[in-house]
């Protein structure tokens, strides 16, 4: 119980620092309908619905990254991380919490987002709808843990893109195919089992991470 | 005692093949296999003459992924055991399977120009999937290189070559996947006829490549050794 209280009051404690700060969702939400204008200019007029598809995942993508840079910041520059390790606490919870505020932020992004590529491009199924769901669980689980080496190297936010997209490869893989085809079934079913074997060894090796 | 000895790591325990053997060996069966995929095993009926990579091809991809797997086990044993010397084993492994893995591409993208016409095809399995492990390794390289030596490095690097072994199943399955919705399927081989020299051929290019990683990878392990001795000495003495 005391690892629930603990994650609780960590992403807690996130969420508060982005209501008084705001500083990543309204970057987050500018960036993505911006990132539609230029999708819809990039795609010449007659294009198929299917290439929308498509890019309503790069979209989402490239909105998580710009969260997921700032996630780890004002841990490492006011050096909160130290004070953390050395909390009588899991190590895995400071992944968790931070991963369950960034996934919070990014879900809110995509409320405003997905009704936005709507109106832009054309209407979304529920199975898109379920696959985005799935894959922010994904993206937000290891894009935190990318995000918290990233953040420790001289290279900081150079870095994260380079190590989180060719693990988002196979995430916008099971997007777009269960956006697509007409039984989405197998491709949820593949998010689903990407989430549960990427957040299980995020969580398993986090410590390791954070400490020497 | 002088207070500097105290950082020097341990010599790393002998291993029980000697490097010039090592060497011999390699050369003796990459020889054979050349000899053998060129002068003996008879041509591909489909394909003719160039279905030959195919030896070499297949034999490589394998060697490459035993490079990452044994990459991904000594960074296991790193986190585990605190072995001193897993670190650098864990990232020479990965080094020689990104080599390994290069080619792959390599002799791939040879092999489709010749029979397809094209230096690419998306609708190859192994040749996607090694892209999406070249850039996921590449990173690996970006990602050592931007923290500075020590516990925290070989943390990092062990954690993320152990990402990237779990990375390569779930790749395959994705792209196998893709496949499906998001490219036709162009090509479809029958599996290949094994038999008599063709089989004989394959095994021994298999085993040739990787006994050649093994020696690149302990040659370079050795180098690397050594440099690292050498600027701990002169810290010591300095």
């Amino acid at each position: 119980m005391t690892y629930v209280r603990d994650v609780g009051a960590l992403a807690r404690k996130d969420l508060l620092l982005e209501l008084r700060a705001r500083d990543t969702l309204p970057a987050m939400l500018l960036f993505v309908v911006a990132t539609f204008v230029v999708f819809h200019f990039a795609l010449p007029s007659g294009s198929s619905d299917l290439a929308a598809s498509g890019l309503l995942w790069v979209a989402i993508v490239f909105t998580a990254l710009l969260g997921l840079g700032r996630a780890f910041v004002p841990e490492r520059e006011q050096r909160v991380l130290d004070g953390l390790v050395l909390a009588p606490c899991d190590r895995s919870a400071i992944w968790l919490g931070k991963g369950i505020a960034t996934l919070v932020f990014l879900a809110a992004a995509e409320v405003v987002a997905l009704p936005v590529f709507a109106l832009f491009f054309h209407g979304l199924t529920a199975a898109t709808v379920a696959a985005v769901v799935l894959a922010d669980v994904g993206i937000c689980a290891v894009g935190t843990f990318l995000g918290a080496m990233a953040v420790a190297t001289r290279a900081r936010d150079l870095l994260l893109p380079l190590l989180f997209l060719p693990l988002a490869i196979p995430i916008v893989i099971g997007g777009v195919g269960a956006s697509i085809v007409g039984s989405p079934g197998r491709y949820l079913a593949f998010l689903a089992l990407y989430d549960a074997v990427f957040a299980l060894i995020c969580w398993a090796s986090f410590e390791y991470v954070v400490t020497e | 005692m002088s207070p500097g000895r105290a950082q020097l790591t341990p010599v790393a325990p002998r291993s029980r093949i000697s490097l010039p053997a090592l060497a011999a060996a390699s050369l003796v069966l990459v020889t054979l296999a050349l000899v053998l995929v060129f002068f003996v095993v008879p041509n591909d009926a489909d394909q003719g003459f160039s279905q030959r990579i195919f030896y070499f091809h297949v034999s490589i991809a394998i060697t490459a992924y035993a490079c990452f797997g044994l990459g991904a086990w000594k960074a296991l044993v790193h986190l585990w055991k605190r072995d001193p010397h897993a670190d650098l084993e864990s990232y020479v492994a990965v080094h020689q399977g990104v080599i390994f893995g290069s080619l792959v591409l390599i002799t791939g993208s040879t092999w489709a120009k010749i029979s397809w016409g094209h230096w690419w095809l998306w609708s190859e399995d192994q040749l996607v999937l090694f892209l999406v492990l070249f850039l996921f390794y590449a990173a690996y390289f970006m990602l050592r290189y931007s923290v500075d030596p020590g516990p925290q490095r070989a943390n990092f690097s062990a954690v993320y070559a152990l990402f990237g072994v779990v990375l390569i199943p779930v790749s395959f399955m994705a792209i196998r996947l893709a496949k499906q919705a998001i490219h036709p399927v162009v090509f479809t081989r029958h599996g290949p006829n094994f038999g008599g020299w063709i089989l004989v051929t394959y095994c021994v290019a298999q085993v040739a490549m990787l006994v050649l990683a093994y020696t690149l990878y302990r040659v370079e392990l050795a180098g690397k050794r050594v440099d690292a001795r050498v600027r701990e000495l002169k810290e010591v003495l300095a």
